[in-house]
């Protein structure tokens, strides 16, 4: 048997994996298609403060007259029916205190998923969310007593305007693009969370993201706001149960990080392969503030996701590591932005991606230096790796630079894993599916360790799973 | 170009074959269908379309014969030469044909006026059948429709020419419109190498370029072509320039970029023959509000080929460069090795390098890499030379024109060379020290 045919034959997914779902059952429908009464309606739900359904009508507006991006987008965005999609739906339930009042079938997803009742003794709080709203909230006492805020976006808008108004929809404005135009108009659900000056968090939020219902577009808002000084790292997961036709997921995700704070976003996701997966994510850096994205783009049909920071105070640092894995009819679109507005910034973007089968993987990425700044510093490095003859990666990075002292380097490589390696293994007894699927962590192994423990763990058998019957 | 448009030029449509008319046709019809480019355009992306005008250039029917002679007398960059030709505002000035012994041996070189007349099959085949697809379909049909200066360069099979064809392209008049188009047919295992020189007749005429070379090199050929622009700073200029590369040959294009406005800089390399190995090579020095757009394509048709391209750029004052290349390696083309390099150097705080180096690939066993990077002198390397009793200022000119000789090497011609060093240093030696 040749070599590819082997390899082709290893690669091949078992589907049926994380496939489960329960039954639907939700006590409020927005209907499908999108008009302004849906929008109307999900401000009529939510209860919406006046200034919150003038934003999303806006918001609606703004959505309907941009173009789809396609004239640099992969065209597939083309078959997303938005009159398809329902936008809103809900338990119609409170944030849930304790995990005994979580119902017992949302409970049981989580079990599937891997997430075990005693993880919540170890984390500072859980929103996970089912569906649109947050079927479980809970945060430690001490973190309360510190004035953290931890909470989902509707009961932030309206308990909290006064904290977080100010920032909402200013990182990431509604016109940014369709898809934040979208959000914006229809958002529900997300984690709105404020660290009070000074306070650093030993251990990290998290959230567990999951879609749950046919055709149903998950709309999440997150705003996390880090005042001087402070420290925080958030995590979010996800996983979804497959689908008959496509599902629409298009987050908004905003950071802000005041004076010397430092703000830390994991993700590790893992989308049924129809999930149109369309994020906007971005992080405003103060006067010697750090934003870090860690991100992990593993399965959906087209994710398109760009983590980017704006480095707006001197010193600011900003950091984007991402693995993205494209298997077969998947196109991982990710990339990052560095956009340098004050001296002595630096900013280090490292990616990673593997094409299996006829996967493809695209980095996209943009560096800016525009004004006349000094001692400006960025590292891009992406590395592609390519399992089979008909995988592809491509990569469109732009850099604009300017100014005294700034130095910008970008470098990228595309490879394969070399025959002399998968030999020289299998010539010390692995199976061939062992040496490559060793070869695949040995490729990605340096930016894991990036991650903390717990998703390193969780992110190794994510792509094990999808490398699953390669790697044995 | 209005102005063209309203009064066609009739000094080519007498006596062409069908074939031309219709590609002159195509052309015109081209550039009038395809809308200018705007900002949000892919392809110009990072450009400043707003300021990109080709209104109202005209081509000038004939320079005076003082002209012609004076800048006859001033071409020359290059002594030792198997040919040359000289235009001025696309009328023919000079013309050294081959010798008699190369003439015998099948080589031909010839204005593309006189080759249509004498050797229609082989113009009818190669002439204005190459464009590059990186934006500037517009400006090719412009071309297309208005060429009547240039070259063809034809080696048969196993033909080798030792030393290089020369073309000298000036403007000269005012607000002039040029075509210049080099063509060169390289037949299997056969050698040649080219030299085109673009130039102005002084600093203030203004003037629209619109130059196209295209490659064809057979099987085992080795072909060598070099550019030297340095156009005034009033001119407006596009080349566009392909390379086709058959199997086992080996193409090499370095291209030397001082002057223009703005120019516009295509290079689309395309690999058909496996064994191929392209190199291309770019060295730009741009000042003042100078606007260097450089866009390549290197598309690997075929497998076990190698291309590799470096395109440096140094700016001073207010200049800027956008250097957006992209590899392309088809799905069928393993083996391949492909390499992309753009390093800019800052020499002023409101200096602005953009740089999009991308790549596709449709492959997997392919070595692919590209790099760009952008910043100042090197600091540590400058306080070495200082700590070494070296004078600041002649450490930075050192170091500048260290950066430049990367490419300037590669012209392998000791007198060229050292003529683009000259023409370097007059134009930016004591902007390089301050």
């Amino acid at each position: 048997m040749s070599d590819t045919t082997i390899q082709e034959e290893a690669i091949r997914v078992d589907t049926e994996k994380g496939n489960f779902k329960y039954p639907e059952n939700y006590k409020y429908d927005a209907g499908v298609g999108l008009t302004e009464d849906t929008v109307k309606y999900i401000s009529d739900v939510k209860n919406d403060a006046e200034w919150v359904r003038e934003f999303r009508l806006k918001a609606l507006e703004i959505f309907k007259n941009k173009p789809m991006p396609t004239k640099w987008a992969d065209e597939d965005l083309n078959n997303i029916d938005f009159d398809k999609i329902r936008y809103y739906l809900s338990k119609g339930q409170m944030p849930a205190r304790s995990w005994d009042d979580v119902p017992d079938d949302v409970k049981e997803t989580f079990e599937r998923l891997g997430i075990p009742e005693q993880e919540r003794k170890f984390l500072a709080g859980v929103e996970a969310q089912f569906d649109s709203e947050a079927s479980y909230s809970r945060m430690k006492e001490d973190l309360e007593k510190e004035g953290v805020i931890f909470c989902g976006s509707t009961e932030g808008l309206n308990k909290y305007p006064e904290i977080f108004r100010k920032y909402f929809g200013k990182v990431i404005p509604t016109s940014d693009n369709k898809f934040s135009a979208l959000n914006s108009a229809v958002f529900s659900g997300g984690s709105f969370i404020y660290v009070p000056k000074g306070v650093k968090l030993k251990q990290p939020l998290q959230a567990y993201f999951r879609i749950n219902a046919e055709n149903f577009g998950q709309f999440e808002r997150t705003l996390i706001i880090a005042d001087e000084d402070s420290e925080i790292t958030y995590m979010e997961g996800c996983t979804a149960p497959k689908f008959e036709t496509a599902t629409l997921h298009s987050a908004v995700v905003e950071l802000v990080a005041l004076k010397n704070a430092k703000i830390q976003y994991i993700t590790v996701q893992n989308w049924s392969s129809n999930v149109f997966n369309l994020v906007t994510k971005r992080g405003m850096a103060d006067e010697g503030a750090e934003v870090k994205w860690i991100d992990c783009n593993i399965g959906s049909r087209l994710t398109m996701k760009y983590p980017g920071v704006v480095l707006k105070g001197k010193g600011a640092r900003g950091e984007v590591l991402s693995i993205a894995l494209a298997n077969d009819g998947q196109h991982q679109d990710t990339g990052a932005k560095m956009m340098h507005l004050a001296d002595n910034t630096t900013s280090n973007i490292i990616s990673k991606s593997i094409s299996i089968g006829k996967g493809r993987s695209t980095y996209r990425g943009q560096v800016h230096m525009p004004k006349h700044l000094k001692n400006c510093k960025n590292n891009t490095e992406c590395d592609a790796l390519l399992i089979n003859t008909n995988s592809r990666t491509d990569t469109y990075p732009a850099i604009t630079t300017r100014g005294e002292n700034n130095t910008v380097q970008h470098e990228a490589s595309v490879s394969k894993v070399s025959a002399e390696q998968i030999f020289y293994m299998m010539q010390r007894g692995l199976s061939e599916a062992e040496a490559m699927s060793l070869a695949v962590n040995g490729f990605v192994n340096e930016l894991m360790k990036a991650f903390p423990m717990e998703y390193s763990v969780e992110l190794k058998r994510l792509i094990d799973m999808e490398m699953e019957g390669s790697v044995g | 170009m209005t102005t063209t448009l309203e009064t066609p030029i009739d000094m080519q449509t007498t006596n062409e074959p069908t074939w031309l008319g219709e590609r002159r046709a195509a052309g015109l019809k081209q550039f009038n269908d395809l809308p200018m480019p705007t900002a949000r355009d892919e392809a110009w992306r990072f450009a400043s379309v707003g300021r990109l005008s080709i209104d109202n250039y005209d081509p000038i029917a004939d320079a005076s014969t003082d002209v012609l002679e004076q800048l006859t007398k001033r071409s020359d960059l290059v002594s030792t030469r198997a040919g040359q030709t000289i235009f001025v505002d696309d009328t023919q000035a000079q013309f050294e044909p081959v010798s008699e012994a190369l003439a015998a041996q099948g080589v031909i070189y010839l204005p593309i006026l006189e080759a249509i007349e004498k050797h229609p099959e082989l113009m009818e085949q190669y002439f204005l059948k190459e464009s590059t697809e990186l934006g500037s379909k517009k400006f090719f049909g412009l071309h297309a429709s208005a060429v009547r200066a240039g070259n063809v360069l034809y080696v048969p099979k196993g033909v080798e020419v030792k030393d290089p064809f020369v073309n000298y392209y000036w403007t000269s008049g005012a607000r002039a419109a040029v075509f210049p188009h080099t063509l060169i047919i390289a037949e299997d295992n056969s050698k040649a190498s080219v030299v085109d020189i673009f130039f102005s007749e002084n600093d203030s005429n203004e003037a629209l370029n619109i130059a196209v070379a295209n490659v064809h090199a057979g099987p085992g050929a080795k072909v060598f072509r070099k550019v030297v622009q340095d156009w005034n700073e009033k001119t407006v200029s596009f080349q566009l320039d392909t390379i086709i590369a058959d199997r086992n040959t080996d193409v090499k294009n370095v291209a030397v970029n001082i002057g223009a406005a703005r120019a516009r800089y295509e290079n689309q390399v395309r690999i058909e023959g496996p064994g191929a190995h392209v190199k291309s090579y770019s060295l730009t020095v741009a000042e003042e509000s100078q606007e260097f757009d450089q866009r390549t394509f290197q598309i690997h048709n075929a497998p076990n080929a190698v291309s590799d391209l470096l395109y440096k750029n140094a700016l001073l004052d207010n200049s800027r460069s956008i250097f957006s290349g992209l590899i392309k390696v088809a799905p069928n083309a393993q083996q391949t090795d492909a390499y992309q390099t753009n390093r800019n150097l800052l020499l002023d705080p409101t200096a602005e390098a953009n740089a999009l180096p991308g790549l596709e690939i449709l492959a997997n066993d392919v070595k692919c890499s590209h790099g760009a990077t952008t910043g100042n002198v090197d600091e540590d390397e400058l306080f070495y030379m200082m700590s070494r009793g070296i004078p600041k200022r002649t450490a930075m000119q050192l170091m500048v024109f260290g950066f430049f000789e990367e490419i300037i090497e590669k012209i392998e011609s000791d007198e060229l060379a050292e003529n683009l060093r000259e023409l370097i240093r007059n134009k930016f030696a004591t902007k390089l020290i301050k």
